[in-house]
Formats: C-alpha cells, sequence, structure tokens
C-alpha cells in the first residue's frame, strides 16, 4: 500500500477542510460536555432511553392488563398517571411506548445510515453512477417525507417492522446526500489525489480517507433523522399504520385517546409529552454535536 | 433568464416522470394479492375477482404502468374504489379546502416567524433571543396532531372560544371561515414558525456584520432604516426558500390535521384512502402533491434570480 502517510496527516490539510479537528480525544469530550444545549440534550434523551430499557423495572402493571373496575382513573398512588378507557396504566404503558418508539426510530438511524452511507459514497466517489443514483434519490425527495412513508406503510401493512422499512425509504435519500457531499469535497482534496496518484485503490481510499471525514455530518444528521423518526412513527400509528395496538405506541395511545378528549384529556397528553421530550432532547443532541464536530453546517442548518 | 427557465424545466422532467413511477409502484409494495387484501378474507371469490379487475391487477405491471401513463396525459388518474368516482374529481374537489388552510397557515408562519427572527438577531443573546430559539425548539419537537388535540381541549372545549373541528367555507361566511382555520392553521404552523424565525434569524446576524451594514450605521442612519433598506432585502431569501419547503410540509401536514379537526380537504381524502386501501386515491394523491412540490420549487429558483440577481450570471442554484 504505497500512501504517503506524510500527505495523510500533513496538518495544513486537515486544517483546510477536514471536518474533524484533528485533536480528537479528550477535548472534544470536554467542548461537548461544556456546550449546555448538548448536555440538557443527553439528560433528556438518556431520561427516555431508561424507561425504554427499564420498563419491566419502572411498570408498575402489565402494559396490556385492562381493567374495567378501573377505568378513566384520574392519576393516584396505584395508577401514577391514571387509566385508560380499558382500564390499562397509563404510566406502564408510556415505559413500554417508550421502548418501541425509541426501538424504531434506532432502527431507522440504523438503516438509514448503513444505506445512505453506501449510497452517498457510490455516487460521490464513481461519478458514471452519481447521475443515476442521485435521479432516483432527487424523486424520492420530490415526496413530502411523511406522506411517502405513509403511503408505503400503508401498501406494506400496520407493524413495527414496515414502519422502519417506509421510515428509512425517507430518509435513506437525505442521508445519502449529505455523504455524497463531502465525498465531493474530499476527493478533491490534495492529500487524497495524492493517494489516488500514488495507486491506492478505490476501496483504500474510501475507507481510509473519504469515510472518516464523512463521519461528522452523518452522525449530526442521523440524530435529526432520529427526531424525525420519533415523531414521524407517532404520526404512522395515530393514522393506524403504526404498530397495532393494543401494543402500546406513543402514537397508538393517543390516537386511543382522542375519541375522550373532553371526558379524559389525559389519555392523549402524556404520550404526547413523552414525543416531544424525545425529540426535543435528541434535538438539542443534534444541535450541540453539530456545532461542535461541524462547525461549517452551523449556519446551514435549519 | 429565458435560457435559465428552460434549464430549470428540463432537469423536472425525470424528477416528474421518475416520481409518477414512483407512485404507479405504491401498489406493487402490497405483500401477497392487494384485491385479497383489499377484499378482506372473508370476501367471494366473485368480489375478490371485481377488486381485481378494478384495480387492473389482472394485467400485468408493464401494461398498467402504460395506462397509468396514458391516463395521466388525459389527467385521469384512475377510479377510486370505495367513492364510486374518478380520482381526479375527488382530488380536485378538495384541494382548494387544503391549499386554504396551507394558504392560511403559510401567511401565520412568515407573518410570525420572520418579524420574531429580525427580533432575535437584533436583541441577540438577551433573554428575547433564547425565548425565540426556545419557540422554535418547542416548534420542532412537538407533534402536530398532538399539538392540534391539546388546542381543541383548551379552545375548543374548556375555554369554547373557536370552533373545535370542522370547516365553514368562505363563501358561507368569511368570519366563521376564518375562525375554523385558526387552530388547524396553529397547529400546522408551529413548526414553520420555528424553522423559519432560526433562518431569518442566521441570515439577519450574517447581514448586520456586513461592511455596508456598518457604514450605512456609521454614516448615521438609524438602525430601523438600515434594517428596512438593506436587511429586509437579504433576509427576503431564506424567506423563499422556506416558503418553497414549507408548503410540501403543510401540504403533507394536512393529512393528520385535517383527520384532527375533521376538515374535508385533500388530507383527511388521503387519511381515510389509507384506512380503507383505496390504493388508487393514495397513488393520486401522491403523485398530485408531488407535482405540486417539484413546481413549486422550480417557482422558487426562479424568484432567486430576480431577487438576488447573482444567481442568473452564475447559471445554476
Amino acid at each position: 500500500m504505497a500512501v504517503p502517510e506524510a500527505a495523510t496527516t500533513a496538518p495544513g490539510s486537515v486544517a483546510a477542510g477536514a471536518p474533524i479537528p484533528s485533536a480528537v480525544g479528550r477535548s472534544l469530550w470536554r467542548r461537548l460536555f461544556g456546550h449546555k444545549l448538548f448536555v440538557t440534550g443527553i439528560i433528556l434523551f438518556g431520561v427516555v432511553l431508561a424507561m425504554a430499557l427499564f420498563a419491566d423495572l419502572l411498570a408498575t402493571a402489565a402494559p396490556e392488563k385492562m381493567n374495567v373496575r378501573a377505568r378513566f382513573r384520574t392519576p393516584e398512588w396505584q395508577f401514577l398517571l391514571g387509566t385508560d378507557n380499558y382500564g390499562r396504566d397509563i404510566w406502564s404503558r408510556l415505559m413500554y411506548g417508550a421502548r418501541l418508539s425509541l426501538s424504531i426510530g434506532f432502527a431507522v438511524v440504523l438503516v438509514t445510515g448503513v444505506a445512505g452511507t453506501l449510497i452517498g459514497l457510490l455516487a460521490g466517489y464513481f461519478k458514471r453512477l452519481d447521475g443515476p443514483l442521485m435521479r432516483f434519490m432527487d424523486a424520492l425527495m420530490a415526496f413530502p417525507a411523511i406522506l411517502l412513508a405513509i403511503a408505503i406503510a400503508s401498501a406494506l401493512g400496520p407493524s413495527a417492522i414496515n414502519a422502519v422499512l417506509a421510515l428509512s425509504a425517507v430518509y435513506t435519500p437525505r442521508t445519502a446526500r449529505i455523504v455524497r457531499g463531502t465525498v465531493l469535497v474530499v476527493r478533491e482534496m490534495d492529500y487524497v489525489q495524492a493517494a489516488v496518484a500514488s495507486g491506492a485503490r478505490d476501496g483504500w481510499i474510501i475507507w481510509r480517507h473519504i469515510l472518516p471525514n464523512s463521519l461528522a455530518p452523518l452522525i449530526v444528521q442521523l440524530t435529526f433523522i432520529f427526531a424525525y423518526a420519533v415523531l414521524a412513527e407517532s404520526i404512522l400509528s395515530f393514522l393506524g399504520v403504526g404498530p397495532p395496538p393494543p401494543t402500546p405506541s406513543w402514537g397508538n395511545m393517543i390516537a386511543e385517546g382522542q375519541a375522550y378528549l373532553r371526558e379524559a384529556p389525559l389519555l392523549a397528553l402524556f404520550p404526547g409529552i413523552a414525543i416531544a421530550l424525545t425529540a426535543m432532547g435528541l434535538n438539542l443532541l443534534g444541535d450541540g454535536l453539530r456545532d461542535v464536530l461541524d462547525p461549517r453546517l452551523r449556519v446551514q442548518h435549519g | 433568464m429565458a435560457e435559465l427557465i428552460l434549464r430549470r424545466l428540463l432537469s423536472a422532467v425525470p424528477v416528474l416522470l421518475l416520481v409518477t413511477l414512483i407512485s404507479a409502484s405504491i401498489m406493487q409494495l402490497v405483500p401477497g394479492d392487494p384485491a385479497l387484501v383489499i377484499a378482506g378474507t372473508n370476501a367471494s371469490d366473485a368480489e375478490v375477482q371485481q377488486v381485481r379487475r378494478a384495480l387492473g391487477l389482472d394485467r400485468s405491471f408493464g401494461v398498467r404502468l402504460l395506462e397509468w401513463y396514458s391516463g395521466l396525459l388525459r389527467g385521469d388518474l384512475g377510479q377510486s374504489l370505495l367513492l364510486n368516482r374518478s380520482v381526479t374529481d375527488a382530488i380536485l374537489e378538495r384541494l382548494p379546502v387544503t391549499l386554504a388552510l396551507a394558504g392560511f397557515a403559510l401567511a401565520l408562519t412568515v407573518a410570525i416567524g420572520v418579524p420574531i427572527g429580525v427580533i432575535a438577531a437584533l436583541k441577540a443573546n438577551t433573554v428575547i433571543d433564547q425565548a425565540v430559539l426556545v419557540v422554535a425548539l418547542i416548534g420542532v419537537s412537538v407533534p402536530n396532531f398532538w399539538l392540534g388535540l391539546m388546542l381543541i381541549v383548551f379552545f375548543g372545549v374548556w375555554f369554547d372560544v373557536l370552533p373545535a373541528g370542522g370547516y365553514t367555507p368562505f363563501a358561507d361566511s368569511p368570519l366563521q371561515w376564518v375562525r375554523s382555520l385558526i387552530l388547524p392553521g396553529i397547529s400546522l404552523a408551529l413548526l414553520q414558525i420555528g424553522l423559519l424565525a432560526r433562518i431569518t434569524r442566521a441570515t439577519m446576524l450574517e447581514v448586520l456584520r456586513q461592511d455596508y451594514v456598518r457604514t450605512a450605521r456609521a454614516k448615521g442612519l438609524p438602525l430601523r432604516m438600515v434594517v428596512g433598506q438593506h436587511a429586509l432585502r437579504n433576509v427576503m431569501v431564506p424567506v423563499v426558500t422556506v416558503i418553497g419547503i414549507s408548503f410540501g410540509l403543510l401540504l403533507s401536514g394536512s393529512v393528520v390535521i385535517e383527520t384532527v379537526y375533521s376538515i374535508p380537504g385533500m388530507g383527511r381524502l388521503l387519511a381515510t384512502a389509507i384506512f380503507s386501501r383505496d390504493y388508487p386515491v393514495i397513488q393520486g394523491g401522491l403523485l398530485v402533491t408531488a407535482t405540486v412540490l417539484v413546481l413549486l420549487n422550480l417557482v422558487v429558483d426562479l424568484l432567486y434570480a430576480v431577487i438576488d440577481p447573482r444567481i442568473k450570471h452564475d447559471g445554476r442554484s
């Protein structure tokens, strides 16, 4: 492998355009945890993550257990957040809802991250693939995200896996575009050109130079996609094309609560707050990561 | 200018072709036999056959694609399975309501988003600035359909000052029309208000740092004049961008908001179609929305050239 090490680590070229600062490691963590928004985001998201991970411990009742004699209870010691129209414990359903919502969100991030990176790398690195791949991505992005996700989910049928597939199909083009953008910039960098000139293979260049440089914007983007996915999943569930009841998801809890809005607004209130806090935590995390990892994006992102 | 318009129009053609293809392919994703899924498990063979014929599933996908495209040329999007009428008619009948709602929400977005963004920039790093950023954060984090439900509880049920649902056409009563749009409009607009305020703030901060603004201030022009004469024109660029993006989000958001507020627009038509697996309506609605968006983005691109003459010479954007 005749890659000139000097060229890859030359401080000048890194400072010129590589998104990741060269002094990674401890200082990066210090800067992240000195960032107020990031810390707030971590705390918010940490709470929701704990709800999802420890749902079994935190729940005070089985989430699907009905109790006709305890319907529409207001919050009390036995039912921390009251009960719903079937007498199910809302607190416990909320905990298991966190598990489902975060699992779907995380799965979407995973699929989108892998597929988007792959497509973005191919389109950005190989000029011949750029046109056809990105035209297709453009066409997918021409649809409003949530509408296309709804259409796909309604065709595939209501289930958690199909919700993941539908949302991934919608968010992958957005990830691919970001990766492709970084690749186009990095590919023209002197040190990459030097690697090409010295005969390095495409796979090596992508792995060694292009991928690491795409990482920062990718992580930032995926954090926001996590937030969108949690919100979008609740919309799919609300419209009846997400994970179906009686398994609690925050979206289908709101959908069931809609019928009792006048008598028992709490049914719809709590899951909505949970969604909002999750999305808020992730948005703050994304903002913090962007400020620290990739300051250039600061103005671009809306 | 003419060349720019032509080039942008031509570049939209392949995207539109793919958009129509993707819309037509949605039914292909249905696992198993769509006719069986739609007719239900306890339908008779004859009923399933009837659905199959109505959907054209007795013909190959290639043939159906040809029919789809030849129909598109005549403005025919096929027949709805449940409404017993053509998809085009159903959508055209409901589109004005959705456009009214989206337009109202867009007006709210610009009327609130731009001023608070400008104020936040002028008062950067003060409590006011922070408050605007918090509003923006809430906007991107709160699910709009849930916000809609909570607004119904608050203003429709507890305080009973605004209608909790339904839609009054403008022709019947302009006042009731506005009243029926306020809550759904806010539910739809909050996200966009946050986005627009953030972008306006960022652009404004950028502009305020420019030399010509400093010069204008130095020669004694009051801040009000500087902002009005120099800065606002630059703020227009993100506003136009956001209008392009927002309108798409507002149109797609109408699917849930119209359901929440029982507004008889295209969004509710689609939500009903999703519920009853009326795929021709879903495909048609998807296509119409995406087409409107592609054309809107085209208009936005061209508007840039009008606002910012530099883009004209640059050739591409």
